[in-house]
């Protein structure tokens, strides 16, 4: 039987009581907040217990809000039920720096690749993860670019990433940059 | 009589070895490896490498404004760019509140649909000549060029549309667009699609090249968020076009195929073909149901409810549309004071679909795993977005 968001909550909150502070019914699609260190259980929960059946972890997303106060990460949950056709959201607070949580991987195996790319985009840490690399950058990128304090790099492997400030200068000058090979070795920071 | 020259098993290397197949394997669909560790013929793990197209969609995203983010969308799943462009006009459209005209959601379904089959005219077509099929491979891309034509007509680009906006389309269909897509439907239903279904769907050396293998119990495909023709190979009859309809989809009639495991167990890589050849038929009745519709419609401006300046108010949405590879879902947050996205991320079918990867694979032959790859039917760019 489909059960909609508030009865849905009600459950959680008879089960885990504390670990939830929040429930924001108003929202287009109501979600509740979750304590980041209850999230394995909450998820476990929700996709054992029988009248909630929460067997598919539709999208999984970060969000970084470093202007709200105080400043956090969000972890987003949307959950999907196939057997009765309710939604749910789930949302965990993380604090900006040093982000962690547990993995939701053992209720749902989609959560492995979805949190390698929040670990990877945004610095967000899974304890209990089985496999923990990085995803979508190549291995040797450092620092995570979806954060919104990210600043590109000037150089990666030795490549430009953006104009230098001396590049700025030459094409003020009237100089082609960018094509044929570089008329100075920029230092590497990566390498060496 | 024993062969002289025959090795005895002492002499043999029986180690595991590691093999690197892609970035640039022509079965892997665009850039994709895998990192296989074989004994033998047999793989005994699977671990796929992908990012080699990540071109930071979502970091752009946040750094245009919402129609900017458009064409970007289109370069996700460039095989099937209307499906995309079309999620996140539904999303964006959802947190504004905006209704669009029945007309404009008939032109939607329309071009959905023609580019459902468009995309599943690649989809089997290469799969076809994945495991040694060339000729159908030429059938099913004269078709989509067909279709192609068809849209170029209307918005000018074969490729990458740019064709659904925030609100409304960015062309109204042209004069003769219904006789000339009547047409081509008449030819696709007559020609392309019986020769589809004898030429390789029927076809001995398809079935037993397909049948039983990369069997994906339906579970394990909820379990790793498997969507559209995947999923409904595995034998689950779940359509958002049927369960969540948008854009007017409940007033057409149509089946949801499913796999039915005529050979073998079901969700096997055969089962996930056959869904999407008869998926391909069933938009073709979408099409015409919907081309009836649009003749009886009063011709409206199709831009009239495209907003001047989209600046929706605080909130976030998850929206969620059945694009040809499944449920692409589109997670838009909007702050309510820059006419920026704060934040979009997308859920791609594609990725869900490469995420099972590793676990389908274990065990299975070598030669199977391009049988696999084809029959996930991913699309690198949505994957690395």
């Amino acid at each position: 039987m489909s059960l909609d968001a508030a009865a849905i909550h009600e459950r959680l909150q008879a089960k885990f009581g504390q670990k939830l502070s929040h429930f924001e019914a108003a929202a287009k699609q109501p979600f509740a907040v979750v304590a980041a260190d209850a999230i394995a259980d909450v998820a476990a929960f929700l996709k054992a217990d029988p009248e909630l059946a929460f067997d598919n972890l539709m999208c999984l997303s970060a969000v970084d809000y470093p202007k709200e106060m105080p400043p956090r990460m969000e972890m987003v949950y949307h959950l999907l039920s196939y057997r009765h056709a309710h939604q749910f959201v789930l949302k965990v607070h993380l604090p900006r720096e040093e982000p962690r949580l547990p993995s939701v991987e053992a209720s749902w195996g989609v959560a492995n690749w979805h949190e390698r790319e929040a670990f990877d985009l945004f610095g967000i840490v899974f304890e209990g993860h089985s496999d923990l690399r990085r995803i979508l950058l190549p291995d040797d990128w450092q620092g995570h670019p979806l954060r919104k304090d990210w600043q590109d790099p000037d150089f990666y492997n030795g490549m430009h990433v953006k104009p230098t400030a001396q590049m700025a200068e030459r094409a003020a000058g009237g100089e082609a940059i960018g094509i044929g090979p570089f008329a100075f070795t920029p230092p590497n920071k990566h390498v060496g | 009589m024993a062969i002289e020259t025959a090795w005895t098993a002492a002499e043999l290397d029986t180690d595991e070895m590691v093999l690197q197949m892609g970035p640039q394997h022509p079965s892997t669909h665009g850039v994709l490896r895998i990192e296989l560790r074989t004994d033998g013929e047999v793989v005994k793990a699977a671990r796929p490498h992908i990012g080699y197209l990540h071109r930071c969609f979502e970091k752009h995203s946040e750094n245009v404004d919402y129609p900017g983010v458009i064409p970007y969308t289109d370069r996700m799943d460039y095989v099937a760019s209307m499906g995309n462009s079309l999620g996140y006009a539904l999303a964006v459209e959802k947190l504004m509140a905006i209704e669009v005209s029945p007309y404009v959601q008939t032109i939607r379904v329309i071009m959905a649909e023609l580019q459902r089959i468009a995309s599943h005219c690649i989809a089997v077509g290469t799969y076809g000549m994945d495991i040694g099929a060339f000729t159908p491979f030429l059938h099913l891309l004269r078709d989509r060029e067909k279709i192609l034509d068809l849209f170029e007509w209307t918005c000018g680009a074969r490729l990458l549309y740019n064709y659904n906006w925030i609100g409304g389309l960015s062309h109204d269909v042209p004069d003769g667009f219904v006789r000339a897509c009547r047409q081509f439907l008449r030819e696709y239903e007559a020609i392309t699609h019986p020769e589809l279904m004898d030429l390789l769907i029927g076809n001995k050396i398809f079935i037993k090249r397909t049948a039983g293998v990369g069997v994906c119990p339906v579970e394990l495909a909820i379990n790793y968020d498997l969507t559209g023709p995947n999923l409904r190979g595995s034998g689950l009859p779940r359509d958002l076009r049927k369960d969540e309809p948008y854009s007017g989809y409940e007033n057409y009639q149509f089946e949801v195929p499913v796999g039915k495991g005529e050979y073998g167990p079901v969700g096997s890589c055969f089962d996930r073909n056959i869904v999407r050849a008869h998926e391909m038929a069933e938009s073709a009745k979408i099409i015409h149901q919907a081309m009836d519709r649009l003749e009886k419609l009063d011709k409206s401006d199709v831009r009239e409810k495209v907003p001047k300046r989209v600046k929706p108010a605080k909130g976030e949405i998850y929206a969620r549309s059945e694009a040809p590879r499944g449920q692409l879902g589109y997670y838009v947050v909007a702050d309510g004071t820059g006419v920026n996205p704060y934040r979009v991320k997308v859920k791609s079918p594609c990725f869900t679909a490469m995420s099972v990867f590793h676990v389908l694979a274990k065990g299975m032959y070598l030669a199977d795993i391009i049988a696999l790859i084809g029959s996930l039917d991913v699309v690198l760019g949505e994957i690395d977005r």
